[in-house]
């Protein structure tokens, strides 16, 4: 492999620092082998600029933490290996979440908050006995739960979303995947209804225009296309019902 | 400043700090939980592999009990951990499991009928277990016991413990770091805590606090540990002078972390048939273990890599020198199948196609057994109102070597362990806080940051890179008292040189560069007891290899290292304690390794 130098431009902004304007700043580096965004921008910051903010924890692409847009698109920057990509590298915070600085967004606040609109939990009655054997349940309803769980937080698709950055307070392909989560679990009690009630709204799965880039930028591969319209299916039966449910009544007393 | 009050303080979010707060808020109290990240991104995620609990749903885990568990955990251990502790939680284990299934978690269940192991071997999973929890094999357990959800169990955890601690109210506050422990000598009282946000400090006054911030893994060079974990918990409870680090010097490697990044690559590579090869692509291991070659124990496995890369075989790489792992013969169809997160890791973050190329891999730092003493209930040593749980804490449940998948399991049993312990103290504990004590606790850190502000020509990256290179080189999987006296010289200078810290950057907000200097003076008095810890015990137990002391000495050394740093002392002090035996007297390990190892190093030396 030849050895390239790599130009980055990143963007620059400490809303603590009343000297410092936003701007684009470059970075010039030798590319190594084997080179992520994760090890050059590490590189960057240990030997050029210790100022620069970014967030990684896992770099191993299951915590989420690192999304930005690379070259305009979102990505898990410690995913993304700098031989995929030109020699001259634009990054920037992704979008729809709030800058902390530089690249550093708090994607942490937006999900707590999404978690809490949607009551992120298994809602049953039955207590928990530690006496007895666990429930049981198919391992194919296990695989099919874990696979809707395994959504890592990153903001990709609310940061490719048309919606969310028309609307602020849309739940996002996360939001309503975490539904769809917990609708198909067995040991959560809430009916149809109930699901309803939290998103069959426009700042819900009503919202959802279908653009799908959610789907496209997923960097787990989360079938968020067929969730998506899995939910708005479900829960546009669940807004009939009642009015169907009164009609057969209705029905039923004619024929008594 | 910013003073918040609340019940409990538990400092660290992965899944000990959150199973703790559940258990407090479950008892009534109110809790804040305080996090260098957002929850859901701990290291805790990062576990893939599983969650100890003797179930015995499984074929292969027919007659597993809690007493078979236990037997494994001390074996593991090199019999160096507290015996009562291993009972109380191998005990508590199934309940554990069986608890996260309830709140959620999709475990992976048993599915009736006939299947091939991947030796070959044909087993029949039981009709009357199906729909039961299921396991999978995990080195060095007699039977299959590591419960497990696909290949993301720590993800899938970490998220239902989430769920719950939001579903009880338990407040996170993410993106803070606690600098010093607010402390009169007695009692704990809270914590300073810088915002990561706008790097602003805040008090927070608790009646108990808890430590929870993982493993210290970043000090060394390489680490399969998350950026994140800095030891930061456990170099505050050092900072007190009173509060004791258990068995620091207790560190465990993994043999396959990838070149460059670091991330682990399983065992199963080499249990599936892989080979290790050096720089000539010659396959090196029967020549040191002829009959077990790449399936010896990891310990075994990372010595003889890291020696024969001594002798001049690794490759040579801009990221230091490697050994390759060579997986191309298992053919597409078992990599695809059985490797896949290797094969993924592989293509994603190397580049490379492992059908056909060979991985760069080296011995990485993976795990510290070492931690805050606590007693069996989780209280810390040496200041009241102080509590400790998971890898952040000597329990000791790990002694010198932790089981795989004893790490899930213990976040989660100790959790649950502590956080009822909090509940009790509190209910019968009084609470008189001085403003004294938070005001000496508010200068010593204020002091610290105007010191980076004002002066200082040392820069953190070139310190830090300097500590982690001498901790590999000389307090890795070899250790010897020559180069652990070199180590812990250095170590010393580097700590004064960390007096002198200054700032390249304007140092304003949230700024990382501040972060990182904050940090550092901490982590190289981890270094240094993890060090002198090491050149202290002059025998080799589980994961510390002493080549000039190659054996176990139970007769001088079978208790646990304590290690406290008295204000103005130049160096830890050590004390010692004795590790409780109360079941299975100390024996052979049964892997194989210790003649093999002390016959040939020895000589060597």
């Amino acid at each position: 492999m030849s050895r390239r130098t790599l130009t980055f431009s990143i963007f620059r902004y400490n809303p603590y620092d009343p000297e410092f304007e936003p701007r684009m700043q470059e970075y010039v580096l030798e590319e190594t082998p084997r080179m992520t965004l994760f090890t050059a921008l590490t590189d960057i910051r240990e030997k050029l600029d210790p100022s620069l903010q970014f967030d990684f924890v896992c770099r191993s692409a299951v915590c989420g933490s690192c999304a930005l847009l690379v070259n305009g698109r979102p990505r898990l920057a410690c995913r993304t290996r700098t031989d995929e990509i030109p020699r001259r590298i634009t990054l920037h915070p992704l979008p729809f979440f709030r800058l902390i600085g530089d690249l550093s967004v708090d994607t942490g606040s937006w999900f707590a908050q999404m978690a809490g609109r949607v009551q992120s939990w298994v809602h049953t009655t039955r207590p928990f006995d530690p006496a007895s054997e666990e429930g049981r349940m198919s391992n194919e309803q296990a695989l099919a739960i874990y696979e809707l769980d395994r959504c890592i937080e990153c903001g990709c698709c609310l940061a490719a979303c048309a919606t969310a950055h028309m609307r602020d307070d849309f739940l996002g392909a996360a939001g309503l995947l975490r539904i769809a989560r917990f609708l198909i679990d067995p040991r959560d009690q809430r009916t149809d209804g109930d699901f309803f009630e939290v998103v069959g709204t426009d700042e819900g799965v009503f919202g959802c225009v279908g653009l799908l880039a959610c789907h496209d930028y997923c960097p787990k591969n989360l079938p968020l296309m067929t969730q998506l319209a899995y939910l708005r299916r479900k829960l546009a039966l669940a807004s009939l019902r009642p009015p169907l449910r009164w009609i057969l009544r209705q029905i039923a007393r004619r024929v008594a | 400043m910013t003073r918040i009050m609340t019940d409990v303080l538990v400092i660290g979010a992965g899944l000990a700090g959150e199973r703790v707060a559940i258990e407090a808020a479950a008892h009534g109290y109110q809790v804040i939980v305080l996090s260098l990240v957002p929850p859901r991104r701990s290291h805790s995620t990062a576990a893939q592999g599983g969650m100890q609990a003797a179930l015995g749903n499984m074929a292969m885990s027919q007659g597993d009990s809690a007493d078979v568990h236990f037997e494994d955990t001390v074996k593991g251990a090199d019999w160096g951990c507290d015996q009562d502790v291993a009972r109380l939680f191998v005990n508590l284990a199934p309940i554990a499991v069986r608890q996260m299934a309830y709140w959620g978690v999709p475990w992976n269940r048993v599915v009736a009928g006939p299947r091939q192991l991947p030796d070959g071997q044909m087993v029949e999973e039981s009709l009357e277990k199906e729909g039961l929890i299921a396991a999978r094999n995990f080195g060095g357990t007699k039977k299959w016991r590591a419960c497990f959800c696909s290949d993301g169990t720590g993800h899938s955890l970490v998220y239902t413990m989430d769920n719950v601690a939001l579903q009880l109210g338990v407040h996170v506050h993410d993106r803070a770091e606690a600098l010093a422990l607010i402390h009169d000598g007695q009692r704990c009282y809270g914590a300073i805590v810088r915002d990561l946000r706008s790097g602003e400090l805040r008090t927070y006054v608790a009646r108990a606090t808890v430590i929870a911030t993982g493993g210290h893994g970043r000090i060394y060079g390489h680490s399969t540990n998350a950026v994140i974990n800095e030891g930061t918990g456990m170099a505050v409870a050092l900072d007190t002078g009173v509060v004791p680090l258990g068995n620091m010097e207790a560190v465990q490697f993994h043999p396959t972390g990838v070149v460059p990044g670091d991330i682990l690559v399983t065992e199963g590579c080499r249990g599936d048939g892989g080979y290790l090869l050096d720089k000539d692509e010659h396959r090196f291991m029967p020549d040191y273990e002829p009959e077990k070659k790449e399936l010896a124990s990891r310990d075994v496995v990372s010595r003889r890599m890291v020696y024969h890369m001594r002798q001049g075989y690794g490759v040579e790489s801009p990221y230091g020198p490697h050994l390759w792992l060579d997986i191309r013969h298992l053919g597409r169809e078992h990599i695809e199948k059985n490797l896949r997160d290797v094969a993924e890791i592989c293509r994603d973050f190397l580049g490379i196609d492992p059908l056909h190329q060979l991985i760069p891999v080296r011995p990485t730092q993976h795990y510290s057994m070492g931690g805050v003493r606590t007693d069996i209930d989780g209280a810390g040593y040496g200041l009241a109102g102080l509590y400790a749980a998971g890898e952040a804490a000597c329990w000791d449940l790990h002694g010198f070597n932790r089981l795989g998948g004893n790490s899930l399991a213990e976040t989660i049993v100790m959790g649950m362990v502590v956080g009822r312990t909090i509940a009790r103290d509190i209910a019968s504990s009084e609470f008189a806080l001085s403003e004294g004590v938070i005001r000496s606790a508010t200068m010593q850190v204020e002091e610290r940051l105007r010191g980076l502000a004002s002066y200082g020509l040392e820069y953190v990256y070139d310190l830090r890179q300097r500590m982690s290179d001498i901790l590999m080189e000389k307090v890795g999987v070899f250790r010897n008292g020559r180069q652990l006296t070199e180590a812990v010289e250095e170590l010393l200078e580097l700590d004064e040189r960390a007096k002198h810290l200054g700032l390249l950057s304007s140092g304003r907000g949230p700024n990382p560069e501040v972060s990182a200097a904050l940090r550092l003076p901490g982590m190289i008095r981890l270094a240094i007891t993890i060090a002198y810890g090491a050149l202290q015990r002059t025998e080799s137990r589980g994961s510390h290899y002493r080549e000039d002391y190659p054996a176990r000495d139970d007769a001088n050394w079978l208790k646990r290292t304590l290690a406290t740093w008295p204000p103005d002392a130049d160096l830890p002090h050590l004390s010692y304690e004795s590790v409780r035996i109360t079941e299975l007297p100390p024996g052979e390990r049964g892997y194989g390794e210790a003649v093999a190892v002390a016959g040939k190093e020895g000589a060597r030396v």
